[in-house]
């Protein structure tokens, strides 16, 4: 099979399974939504995979191929700002190249290993199937937005992750908080989309198409024509746009702010949308748009500058969070900051590398929690948790990994990804080494909490209560074998991208055509010397020990018997306060938009209720007193009026009323005197 | 060997025939089978032409002309089942629902 | 007068004469019985037409089809009543001589015209292409080649007829 040119099945299984768990679901027993909706995904997985074999088969610089389904707007002609005639043509196609074949791998498979353990996670809950469904629906909309060959088969696919996001994080919707969450998470995420729509009017407004490669060639034509230089400020606007756009769905200061609330979702939900795939858009749509960031270098430092802030805010606030929903919704927005860092130095390739890694390591991570709450009965608060390890095993060993592969153990999949993501911040030209020491402080970190997270969870003594600790128990197959399958991933997906000192980079080698520079880039001597083996080495060195450090502050505070927890929070109180209520910025929010909105809100009921009432009280009056008057002259002149002349059509119809007698045979008649007149007004000319 | 006009004027008695029977009866059931006598003089013409011209596709139509008249009789004779049930009559002149 | 003639000219003959009979008879089974004479002899002429395949149709799905369809439908009603009855409506003087009006014009209409209807010498059609032997077949490969697709539509006629009619005759009456 020539699974190339079938890549536009792979988003057709899932919507084929939505529309069959959507419809029928309800009727359907609960194993054969769960097998479809797990099948359909498996089904595009197996696409993806033979897809993306025959993708590596082919020679390197061919390795793009594009599906035109077919035209779906055709808009006519229209002129660029550079006064280039040009027709607005959107076709509905697909594109598998070397960085989308990352993607739709990560988001088949691991999506595949997420459905099967929601088979186990919400076989309890109400709505089974339109949870099914709308996974599905999820599917379908992450997919076309990866494989999407044009910006607004990407914006498609943007909206739709977006719906399904709401949607399943409201999916407890008789619960206001999860509503809440949800309109939260929709609503911010509308401010990001405004930022991705100006950002792909601009495309199309500058160089003519939304196309992948219409406009990449665009660029490298003008570039080489020197039509278009570095930090022309075309450039900045746009990459400025998609960034904003970017922050709103990957969760970056400012917009970040949903993704916490946004766990109020069942478990599985944040472990795939939240965590493994969507919120990932960003870092894919900025690496897809990387030709237009390499002629912004401006916009560059702002996207580096705003992740490695965003990994150091969200690591503080993760550092004494007790629901273990939320230390880990942190940890994903911190290493989502890491992903923009790398994307802001300009090493697209280590931001993708880590994209992946991460998806292993926190869709694990998740789907561990979610055991843990499935085991207490759907406790949260870590300080209701401990001692777990030996009763729940599996999830214990199979997060251990997770947690020594996001804290960056030699070894692990966090650690080569971090490493280079750190590496390329110090070394790249675009990097800067305060940029460095941040995401190294935040390494630190990222280890001492996610330490302290798997401390609270499993060791220690017991904080469970007496009822629940009697019915604690370890997941059923359906949900561990996805975790030990996630932790083996956890452990070996590093491996592809080995730092230059070990060995090959395979990972990075693989996205070099997607991410070759616009701009030939001469290598001089000097900068070959700068890549200095023991240079490298002793920075990994460096953030393993940072990261060391975490550890052991974790272990001694959390693993031990220990109050030093308790009387650190007492020494920095007014510290401690501002990390527990997340920097008090969801306040901060609420007091400069949602408060003023109501305001405003509030100022337009009061405008409504006396000026735009009073006028309407008034006019009613008016109305009463002028309609007497125009009473009297509607009966008598306009009635009159109307009565006379139906009285007159009555009158003068009934001649030819009588014509419509009903009877069949007179219309039968009527018609062959028809026929009569017209065959002798023919005869009548040929006489 | 018949001049075609004869067979032309034989076509038109019968359809003439089967125009009179439609306007003055006054059971439905002979109206249908007077529609069936105009159809039979519309095959006679179709083939009359058909013969003269040494074409088939006269032929074809006339067997399109009576695939026609064999869903109408099924569907006139379905509506006179109905209206026999309904108005126990089969006179189509105690029928005017179509009046204004 | 050759043998085609004569025969034309009787077939003819009945077939006006059970035709007339048709609208006249009182009683509906006769005026079937009439209407089966008339097909007959129509299939009689296609046979002088050198049309053996659609006298055949002719016999068997006019006759043999719905002819027996009608009488079925007859013998379901009361024909009692209606012999009694009144046989014509109110209009049909009217309409009798809107008909001779028609028939004359018709009969102008081909009387004028029937020079122009003489096809030349040499352009008659040969024996091979409506000769005895070779009616049906190609008959079959016009209507399976050239009219495949309105023979088709033909086909989802019969079936929407077929459905009609059956949730025609069995929906319920007021009385039910």
């Amino acid at each position: 099979m020539n699974f190339l040119d079938l890549i536009w099945l792979i988003p057709l299984f899932p919507v084929a399974g939505f529309i069959i768990n959507g419809l029928f679901g309800k009727r359907m027993p609960k194993s054969a939504v769960g097998t479809i909706a797990a099948g359909a995904v498996l089904i595009s997985f197996i696409f993806a995979v033979g897809a993306v074999y025959q993708l590596a088969q082919l020679p390197e610089h061919e390795r793009s191929h594009e599906v035109v389904v077919y035209e779906w707007i055709n808009a006519g002609s229209a002129v660029t700002t550079g006064g280039q005639a040009t027709r607005f043509v959107v076709n509905w196609s697909f594109l598998l190249d070397p960085l989308s074949s990352v993607m739709v791998l990560v988001v088949t498979g691991i999506g595949f290993l997420i459905h099967v353990y929601s088979n186990g996670y919400m076989w309890e809950e109400d709505g089974f199937y339109r949870f099914f469904a709308y996974l599905n629906l999820f599917m379908f909309s992450m997919l076309t937005l990866i494989l999407g060959s044009n910006y607004l088969m990407m914006f498609i696919g943007w909206e739709g992750v977006g719906l399904c996001s709401y949607l399943l994080i409201g999916y407890y919707f008789h619960k206001k908080s999860a509503g809440d969450a949800a309109k939260k998470a929709f609503v911010v995420n509308r401010v990001g989309d405004w930022g991705l729509a100006t950002g792909i009017l601009l495309i199309f407004a500058t160089f003519g198409s939304l196309d992948y490669h219409t406009v990449e060639e665009v660029i490298r034509a003008g570039v080489a024509s020197g039509q278009y230089v570095v930090s022309q400020p075309i450039f900045i606007g746009i990459a400025l746009a998609l960034f904003v756009g970017a922050c709103g769905k990957s969760a970056q200061i400012p917009l970040y702010t949903w993704l916490p609330d946004a766990m109020e979702g069942p478990t599985p939900v944040s472990a795939l949308i939240h965590a493994a795939t969507m919120v990932t858009a960003g870092v894919y749509m900025v690496a897809r748009s990387n030709w237009i960031y390499q002629m912004a270098p401006e916009a560059l430092a702002v996207v580096a500058v705003v992740g490695v802030l965003t990994a150091l805010f969200a690591a503080s606030i993760g550092l004494v969070q007790n629901d273990i929903k939320r230390v880990l919704a942190y940890s994903t927005v911190s290493q989502l900051g890491y992903m923009f860092l790398a994307l802001g130095v300009g090493a697209f390739a280590a931001g993708v590398f880590h994209l992946m890694t991460h998806a292993f390591f926190k869709a694990l991570l998740f789907l561990g929690s979610g055991s843990v709450i499935h085991a207490l009965h759907h406790e949260q608060d870590m300080r209701k948790m401990g001692a777990l390890k030996n009763k729940i095993p599996i999830t214990f060993l199979t997060m251990a990994i997770g947690t020594l592969a996001i804290a960056g153990t030699p070894g692990l999949a966090g650690f080569f990804s971090k490493d280079e993501i750190l590496w390329q911040a110090f070394s790249s030209e675009h990097g800067h080494p305060l940029l460095w020491l941040i995401a190294a402080i935040v390494a630190g970190m990222t280890s001492f909490y996610m330490f302290r997270l798997l401390f609270m969870t499993f060791y220690g003594e017991s904080r469970v209560d007496h009822h629940t600790e009697q019915h604690i128990h370890e997941s059923p197959k359906v949900m561990t074998v996805p975790l030990i399958v996630l932790a083996v991933g956890s452990v070996l997906a590093g491996y592809i991208g080995l730092p230059k000192w070990l060995g090959p980079n395979l990972f990075e080698h693989w996205l070099e055509p997607v991410f070759e520079p616009v701009q030939a880039v001469a290598v001089s001597a000097e900068e070959a010397a700068h890549h200095s083996v023991a240079l490298e080495v002793g920075m990994a060195a460096v953030s393993v020990g940072i990261a060391v450090i975490g550890f052991l502050i974790a272990y001694t505070t959390y693993a031990k018997k220990s109050d030093r927890a308790e009387r650190v929070s007492a020494q920095f109180k007014g510290m401690y306060q501002a990390l527990l209520n997340k920097w008090y910025v969801d306040e901060l929010y609420d007091a400069l938009f949602v408060h003023r909105a109501k305001d405003l809100g509030r100022g337009l009921w009061r405008f409504d209720s006396r000026v735009v009432d009073g006028l309407v009280n008034e006019t009613a009056v008016g109305t009463v007193k002028s309609a007497v008057g125009s009473g009297w002259w509607d009966r008598w002149i306009v009635d009159g009026l109307v009565r006379f002349a139906g009285g007159f059509v009555k009158t003068a119809s009934w001649p030819i009323r009588l014509s419509e007698t009903g009877y069949t045979q007179n219309y039968a008649l009527v018609m062959i005197v028809g026929v009569l007149v017209l065959v002798g007004y023919v005869l009548w000319g040929t006489l | 060997m018949v001049p075609i006009h004869h067979y032309l004027l034989l076509g038109a008695a019968l359809f003439t025939i089967g125009v009179v029977g439609v306007l003055t009866r006054r059971n439905i059931m002979v109206i249908l089978m007077s529609i069936e006598l105009m159809m039979n003089a519309v095959n006679i013409n179709l083939i009359a032409f058909s013969s003269q011209l040494g074409h088939v596709s006269g032929q074809v139509f006339a067997i399109f002309v009576i695939t026609v008249a064999a869903a109408e009789a099924a569907v006139g004779l379905g509506i006179v089942i109905a209206m026999f049930k309904n108005k126990e009559t089969m006179n189509i002149n105690e029928i005017d629902l179509m009046k204004w | 007068m050759s043998v085609e003639q004569v025969l034309f000219y009787v077939f003819g003959a009945i077939a006006v004469l059970s035709a007339l009979s048709v609208i006249t008879l009182k009683n509906v089974v006769h005026s079937a019985v009439a209407l089966a004479a008339t097909l007959l002899s129509v299939a009689g002429i296609f046979l002088t037409l050198r049309a053996e395949f659609l006298a055949g149709v002719q016999v068997i799905v006019y006759v043999g089809g719905i002819l027996v369809l009608f009488i079925f439908v007859i013998m379901l009603i009361s024909i009692e009543k209606s012999i009694v009855e009144r046989q014509f409506n109110r209009q049909w003087v009217v309409a009798l001589i809107t008909a001779l009006l028609l028939i004359g014009e018709l009969g102008f209409v081909v009387w004028r015209g029937k020079d122009s209807l003489v096809v030349a010498e040499g352009t008659q059609p040969q024996a091979s292409v409506l000769g005895v032997t070779g009616n049906t077949q190609l008959v079959g490969e016009t209507l399976y080649g050239q009219y495949l697709l309105p023979f088709e539509i033909a086909s989802i006629l019969l079936l929407v007829a077929i459905v009609g009619s059956v949730a025609l005759a069995k929906r319920k009456t007021q009385a039910e």
